[in-house]
């Protein structure tokens, strides 16, 4: 490994007679590349920074809006970017071990450590459609509050807390109630296409569309409310969390809508996590940033897992091709780690 | 013809092997990174669960905590599975000190410039 560079004199190697860097141009430019493809993710994660320190509403909260596993009901915060994550630092370390297997020259070594990295990459670019498709679809949709109302909502525990909630608060529905209707409100805005963007609240021309599919929309009440369900409050040693209002306060919120303000899940004009918009598209662009970068790195690693099986490799008498696309994927990690810091954890 | 670009005594140059002995030794120390990238993650998460986000002082200690740990696993991943810590001097610091200069001055800019944005709001709404 290094080493050799103190026998070397200045001269030597700043003369001209080799490279000052001991690698290859190939090598070289790779690094060139990431520097600045890191420049471009610094600057979006610094971007979503700035975002964030701007605005005066609450962030939300990473492991209350992320908690879902497949298959499974419940809360799992976090639980399923852990799993993401290990698989993507997993193919890391296998391709590093293609890599040290391609500096011994051992191409069954190679295909094989690099085909566990592509099925990784797989693995990984699976996890993130499935991450995106809850994300899109949320759970349950919440709306905002037109004018303030004072409720008294219960703890996890059973406590029983006054809140007065100014205008433009969220209050969530709960899952089953929420996906009931946001069908009957995609079955009463079926006929124009346009105007479910338009018109996202309950208003007379939905009720009137929905009552030809058989589902009076003002029958429509739910039982129970969320308050904070993506924030965090921790006010006076109370853990303010996912507060559910029921009864005659459910009513009074759920009569406060603000019209036009009812979102389900996430897109590009609404989001149900939070105040921001900014904090849906800052997710979609950079983990779908990411994400492409991962999708590029398994395309071009499936290309040179075909070269080495070919025997390329061999007839070139070097495996540094790997070690070139190992520069790469282990870059895609090394924003993930990022990515999964700033959007999850902080 | 003949390249000229390839540094024969440096073992990441095209035409330097290792023997299965070097072999062993550089992967018992891939092995150990991962173990201890894995703990770090596992330490995250429940950092992330655990912990109660209620703007005190504790809360942002754990918030620096968090970007810490983060940057523990960047260098280990840069420096050992780019094995840029291996690399000579000279290409290491052309890779890391501008990177590091741009970065630090725009985190900077923009933290300062985004906490002024929302003394703003906070004053003028």
């Amino acid at each position: 490994m290094a080493g050799h560079t103190q026998q070397l004199s200045k001269d030597d190697l700043w003369g001209g007679n080799s490279s000052p860097f001991g690698v290859t141009y190939g090598k070289m430019m790779m690094w060139y590349f990431l520097v600045s493809d890191a420049l471009t993710f610094g600057g979006l994660l610094t971007a979503y920074g700035v975002i964030r320190h701007s605005s005066s509403d609450p962030w939300p909260v990473g492991e209350q809006v992320f908690e879902a596993l497949p298959f499974l009901h419940g809360s799992y915060p976090l639980m399923y970017v852990a799993l993401m994550t290990f698989i993507l630092i997993i193919s890391s370390v296998t391709m590093v071990l293609a890599v040290e297997a391609g500096h011994r020259k051992d191409k069954t070594g190679v295909i094989k450590w690099l085909g566990y990295t592509i099925i990784g990459g797989f693995f990984f670019l699976g996890s993130q459609a499935w991450e995106w498709s809850h994300f899109i679809h949320g759970s349950g949709g919440g709306f905002q509050l037109a004018s303030p109302v004072t409720v008294t909502a219960e703890l996890e525990s059973g406590e029983k807390v006054e809140m007065a909630l100014p205008a433009g608060s969220w209050v969530h529905m709960e899952a089953e109630f929420g996906h009931e209707y946001e069908h009957a409100m995609e079955g009463a805005h079926e006929m124009p296409a346009a105007a479910h963007d338009n018109h996202g609240g309950h208003d007379a021309h939905a009720e009137a569309a929905a009552a030809e599919h058989h589902v009076n929309m003002a029958d429509l009440k739910p039982s129970k409310l969320i308050l904070n369900k993506y924030t965090l409050e921790h006010k006076d040693g109370k853990d303010l969390r996912k507060l559910s209002v029921t009864g005659e306060d459910c009513d009074k919120l759920w009569a406060a809508q603000a019209e036009g303000t009812m979102a389900f899940g996430a897109n590009l004009h609404k989001n149900e996590y939070a105040v921001q918009q900014q904090y849906s598209n800052f997710f979609f662009f950079v983990t779908g940033f990411h994400g492409f970068h991962v999708f590029s790195g398994v395309v071009i690693n499936i290309i040179v897992w075909l070269m080495a099986i070919g025997g390329e490799f061999e007839r070139r008498g070097h495996y540094e091709t790997i070690e070139k696309i190992g520069l790469y994927w282990h870059f895609v990690d090394l924003v993930w780690v990022f990515v999964f810091t700033f959007f999850y954890l902080v | 013809m003949e390249r000229d670009d390839l540094i024969v005594n440096d073992s990441y140059a095209l035409n330097a092997t290792h023997s299965e002995e070097e072999g062993k030794k550089i992967r018992k120390k891939l092995y150990n990174v991962t173990i201890l990238l894995t703990v770090i993650t596992i330490i995250e998460v429940f950092m992330g669960v655990a912990f109660k986000r209620n703007g005190t002082f504790a809360w942002e200690t754990i918030k620096l905590g968090f970007i810490v740990l983060t940057a523990v696993k960047a260098a280990y991943i840069v420096l050992v599975f780019m094995h840029l810590g291996d690399e000579r001097k000279n290409l290491k610091y052309v890779i890391l000190l501008p990177y590091a200069l741009f970065i630090m001055y725009l985190i900077f800019i923009g933290l300062y410039e985004g906490l002024a944005v929302q003394e703003m709001n906070n004053v003028w709404r």
